[in-house]
C-alpha cells in the first residue's frame, strides 16, 4: 500500500509533527532566496486537478519545483475525462507512465480514496468534495504555531459553511490531535450535529459572538452559495450574521489571529477591513502553504 | 419424485416434522412418512420448505440487459432459493401498459427457470402524474403496483391509485421516500455521512412518505404495502398502522437488517442502496419488526448494475446491490442463528408472508398444490464468491462472506432448476 497522504483523519499525531517541524526549513524567512533543491530531482509529480483551483494548484506546482522534481499539471477540461474517459481508466492510463506521485483534486468526496485502492501509486489529496483537504490543515497548524509554542488549549474558532467544509473537516481532526479545543459555528442548516463527536474537544455554536468571545484563532470559511444545492440561510443576511467584523475582535483574545483558507469574499463572510487588519494572517498562510507542500512531497516520495 | 427425511415447515399447515414430501406431474401429492419411487432426493438433515417468494427484484429487462436478463435473474434466484420473484416496472420501457406486462410474462414463461411474477406501474412512465393502466397490467399478470425508486410525490396522485388499486384488488406497493428531503443524497444522514462529506438521505425523509401513505391508506381502504423499510419510525408507524386494523403491511430487505452505515467500507459503491443502510438503531428496529410481525415478507431489492456503472466515483454510482443468491444466508446468520427468530418464521417470511400480500396461490405445501419448494441446510457452511454468480452483475457487499447455513435445492413445479 503506497503511502500518500489522503486526510487528516488518520495522520497520526508524529507523522503531522514531522511534516509541521520539516517545513519550517523550507520557509521564507530560513531560506530568503528560496533557492531551488535538488531533493526530488528526477522524480515526477503529476498534479490531476479535476475541479478549478488556482492557488492549491500552484502552490503544490512551485513546492514540487523548488525540490527539483518535475511537474505536470492536468487539469479535467484539457484531460480525457471531457471525451467520457472514466476516473479509473484516466488514472490508471497515468499511473502507466510511472509518475512518483500524483496530487489530486477531485469534486467528489473519497474520489482520491476510490482511486487509491486501485492503484500503486501514492495520491496526495490536494481536497475532494465536501471531505478532507489534508495540506490545507497542515499550513493552517503551520501558520499558528509560528506565532506559539502548540496549539494545547488553544481555541480555535471556525465560522461558516461548516457542512460543506473540507477545510473544516481536516482542521478538526488535526487541531484536535494537538490538543486544541474547536469550536464550530455557523447557522444549523449548515452545521451538522454530529460534528461534535467527530474528534474530541469540538463544541458547536450557531453563536458567532460566542464562537469568538476569547479565541485564539479565528477561522473564516467561504460560503459557497452557489455550489449549494438549496438555500440553507438567506444570502442577503448571511453577512449580518457570520460575517466578521472589526467590532467581533474585540470579543476574541488580544493577540488572536484572523485566518482564511481563500479565495475570500469580502463584505459576504469576512468585512475588508479585517481582512486587511494586522490581525489576518492570510498571507502568512498561502506562504506556508508552499512550505508544507514541500514536506508532504518529501515524506511521500522519499 | 420423493425429498426424503427432511425436516418438512409447511407455515401454511403448521406441519414441522421429519417427513417425505411425494411430488408428481408438478404437483404436491402429500407428505408424510415412508415414501417410496424411483427418483429420490435425499434431503436428511435439511429444510424442506414451500417455494420461497421474492417478491421486490430488478431484472433489468426490457432495456437494461447488459445488467441482468429474465433468464439470468432467474438463475440468481434458483441458486438463491427462490421459486418465484416479482420484477418491479422500472425497465425500459416502463411497465405501465399490458403490452409490457405481457411482454414480461412471455420472455419469463420462455427462458425464466423460476415462476416471474410482474409489478406494474402506478402511473405512466412512472413519472407520478398520470395512473398507468392498472386494471389492464393485473388481467395480462401483474400482482400488485409500484413506480419503486421514483415514488408518487404527489398525495392526490396517490390516493387516486390507492382508490383505483382497491377497486381492481392489486396492492399499491411504496418506495417510501420524500425526494425533497433526500435530494443529492448518497448514504444514510448521520455521523457516518458527515466523517466522510458525503450528502445524507436522512431516515425522515422515508418516514414522512409512510406517515402519508399509512393515512391514504385509511382514507381510501386500500391495501398498501411498505417496501424495503429501512428507519425506526418507519417500522412504528407501520405497527400503529397495524393496530388500527388497516391492511398494511411491510417488507424489509437482508441488507437492512443486517449492515449499518457503519459497515459500508469507505466509498465502496457495493453499499451504495436506497434506501440506504442506516444507523444501528434503524437496523435493531428492523430486525425488531420481524420478530414482531410489523415486517410481513423479507425481499432482497435484488439490483443488479454493470461493473463500468458502479467502478466510479461514488456519488455518480447508482444505488442497488444483487440480493438474490444471499438471502437465505443473510437472514440466517442474522436473524435465525442469534435466536431473534425461529427458523419456521423465516420460513414464513420467505413463502405465506410474501404469498398473502400478493395473493398468490404460493407458498404451502398441501396435497394438490404446485410443486415450488426450496431445500436449505441451516448448518452447511459455504461462501458467497460473487464472480460465480448467475447474476449479469456483480455488485455485492457480500462477497467472500462465509454463511453458515444456505440454499441446497431448488424445485419449481416439480422439477429440481437449481442444485448445490
Amino acid at each position: 500500500m503506497p503511502e500518500g497522504l489522503l486526510g487528516t483523519e488518520h495522520l497520526s499525531r508524529e507523522d503531522a509533527q514531522a511534516i509541521l517541524d520539516r517545513a519550517r526549513d523550507f520557509q521564507p524567512r530560513r531560506d530568503p532566496a528560496s533557492r531551488k533543491l535538488d531533493i526530488l530531482r528526477g522524480r515526477m509529480v503529476v498534479n490531476l486537478f479535476f475541479e478549478a483551483s488556482t492557488r492549491t494548484r500552484t502552490s503544490f506546482e512551485i513546492a514540487a519545483k523548488r525540490l527539483g522534481a518535475d511537474t505536470i499539471s492536468i487539469t479535467a477540461q484539457a484531460s480525457s475525462v471531457s471525451k467520457g474517459e472514466s476516473l479509473v481508466d484516466t488514472l490508471n492510463t497515468l499511473a502507466a507512465m510511472r509518475p512518483d506521485a500524483i496530487v489530486m483534486r477531485h469534486a467528489a468526496s473519497g474520489a482520491p480514496h476510490f482511486l487509491q485502492r486501485h492503484l500503486d501509486t501514492p495520491i496526495i489529496n490536494a481536497g475532494d468534495g465536501t471531505h478532507e483537504h489534508p495540506t490545507q490543515a497542515l499550513l493552517d497548524a503551520r501558520t499558528i504555531l509560528d506565532r506559539g509554542a502548540s496549539l494545547e488549549g488553544l481555541r480555535v474558532a471556525i465560522i461558516g459553511d461548516i457542512a460543506h467544509s473540507r477545510v473544516a473537516r481536516s482542521d478538526v481532526y488535526l487541531f484536535s490531535k494537538f490538543g486544541a479545543n474547536v469550536i464550530l459555528c455557523g447557522p444549523a442548516s449548515l452545521l451538522p450535529k454530529e460534528l461534535e463527536n467527530i474528534a474530541p474537544r469540538v463544541s458547536l455554536t450557531t453563536d458567532l459572538d460566542e464562537a469568538i468571545t476569547d479565541a485564539d484563532v479565528i477561522m473564516m470559511l467561504r460560503v459557497q452559495f452557489e455550489r449549494q444545492h438549496e438555500t440553507p440561510f438567506p444570502a442577503d443576511e448571511y453577512f449580518r450574521f457570520y460575517g466578521l467584523r472589526l467590532e467581533h475582535l474585540k470579543l476574541a483574545r488580544p493577540h488572536a489571529i484572523v485566518m482564511h483558507p481563500g479565495p475570500i469574499n469580502r463584505g459576504r463572510e469576512i468585512s475588508s477591513e479585517v481582512a486587511d487588519s494586522q490581525r489576518s494572517v492570510i498571507l502568512n498562510q498561502v506562504e506556508n502553504g508552499i512550505a508544507v507542500r514541500m514536506a508532504v512531497l518529501e515524506r511521500v516520495l522519499s | 419424485m420423493i425429498i426424503k427425511n427432511g425436516r418438512v415447515i409447511d407455515p401454511a399447515s403448521g406441519r414441522d416434522a421429519i417427513a417425505d414430501v411425494w411430488i408428481e406431474d408438478g404437483l404436491i401429492r402429500g407428505v408424510g412418512q415412508n415414501f417410496s419411487g424411483d427418483d429420490a432426493f435425499d434431503a436428511t438433515g435439511m429444510i424442506v420448505a414451500p417455494g420461497f417468494i421474492d417478491m421486490h427484484v430488478h431484472l433489468r429487462e426490457p432495456g437494461f440487459e447488459h445488467a441482468e436478463t429474465i433468464e439470468s435473474g432467474s438463475r440468481a434466484a434458483a441458486a438463491g432459493g427462490f421459486t418465484s420473484i416479482c420484477p418491479m416496472p422500472n425497465t425500459s420501457p416502463v411497465n405501465d401498459n399490458a403490452t409490457v406486462t405481457s411482454y414480461i410474462v412471455e420472455k419469463a414463461r420462455r427462458h425464466a427457470i423460476v415462476n416471474v411474477w410482474p409489478i406494474g406501474a402506478i402511473t405512466k412512465g412512472s413519472a407520478g402524474e398520470e395512473l398507468a393502466s392498472i386494471g389492464s397490467m393485473k388481467q395480462a399478470g401483474a400482482v400488485a403496483i409500484s413506480d419503486d425508486g421514483r415514488p408518487v410525490m404527489n398525495a392526490r396522485v396517490m390516493r387516486r391509485a390507492m382508490e383505483s388499486a382497491r377497486s381492481f384488488g392489486v396492492p399499491v406497493i411504496n418506495h417510501c421516500e420524500d425526494l425533497h428531503l433526500s435530494a443529492g443524497g448518497d448514504m444514510h444522514e448521520g455521523f457516518e455521512s458527515v466523517r466522510l462529506g458525503l450528502r445524507g438521505i436522512p431516515g425522515c425523509s422515508e418516514d414522512v412518505m409512510v406517515a402519508r401513505d399509512i393515512l391514504l391508506a385509511e382514507v381510501t381502504g386500500a391495501q398498501y404495502h411498505v417496501a424495503h423499510i429501512s428507519s425506526r419510525h418507519s417500522v412504528e408507524m407501520v405497527a400503529f398502522a397495524k393496530a388500527r386494523g388497516l391492511n398494511v403491511s411491510a417488507e424489509a430487505t437482508p441488507h437492512h437488517f443486517a449492515l449499518a452505515d457503519t459497515d459500508m467500507a469507505p466509498y465502496d459503491s457495493n453499499f451504495k442502496m436506497k434506501p440506504p443502510l442506516r444507523s444501528h438503531c434503524d437496523v435493531d428496529a428492523v430486525a425488531a419488526g420481524v420478530v414482531s410481525g410489523a415486517v410481513d415478507a423479507i425481499a432482497t431489492d435484488h439490483a443488479p448494475h454493470p461493473g463500468s456503472e458502479k467502478m466510479q466515483e461514488f456519488e455518480k454510482c447508482p444505488f442497488g446491490i444483487l440480493g438474490l443468491e444471499t438471502a437465505i444466508g443473510i437472514a440466517l446468520e442474522y436473524l435465525v442463528h442469534p435466536g431473534k427468530i425461529g427458523v419456521r418464521k423465516m420460513v414464513e417470511l420467505f413463502t405465506t408472508g410474501p404469498a398473502r400480500i400478493l395473493g398468490l396461490d404460493r407458498g404451502t405445501l398441501s396435497p394438490g398444490a404446485i410443486a415450488d419448494l426450496t431445500i436449505f441446510s441451516m448448518d452447511r457452511e459455504w461462501t458467497y464468491d460473487v464472480n460465480k454468480s448467475f447474476s449479469k452483475s456483480r455488485n455485492s457487499p457480500f462477497d467472500g462472506r462465509t454463511f453458515k447455513g444456505g440454499p441446497v435445492a431448488t424445485v419449481v413445479s416439480g422439477r429440481v432448476v437449481w442444485q448445490a
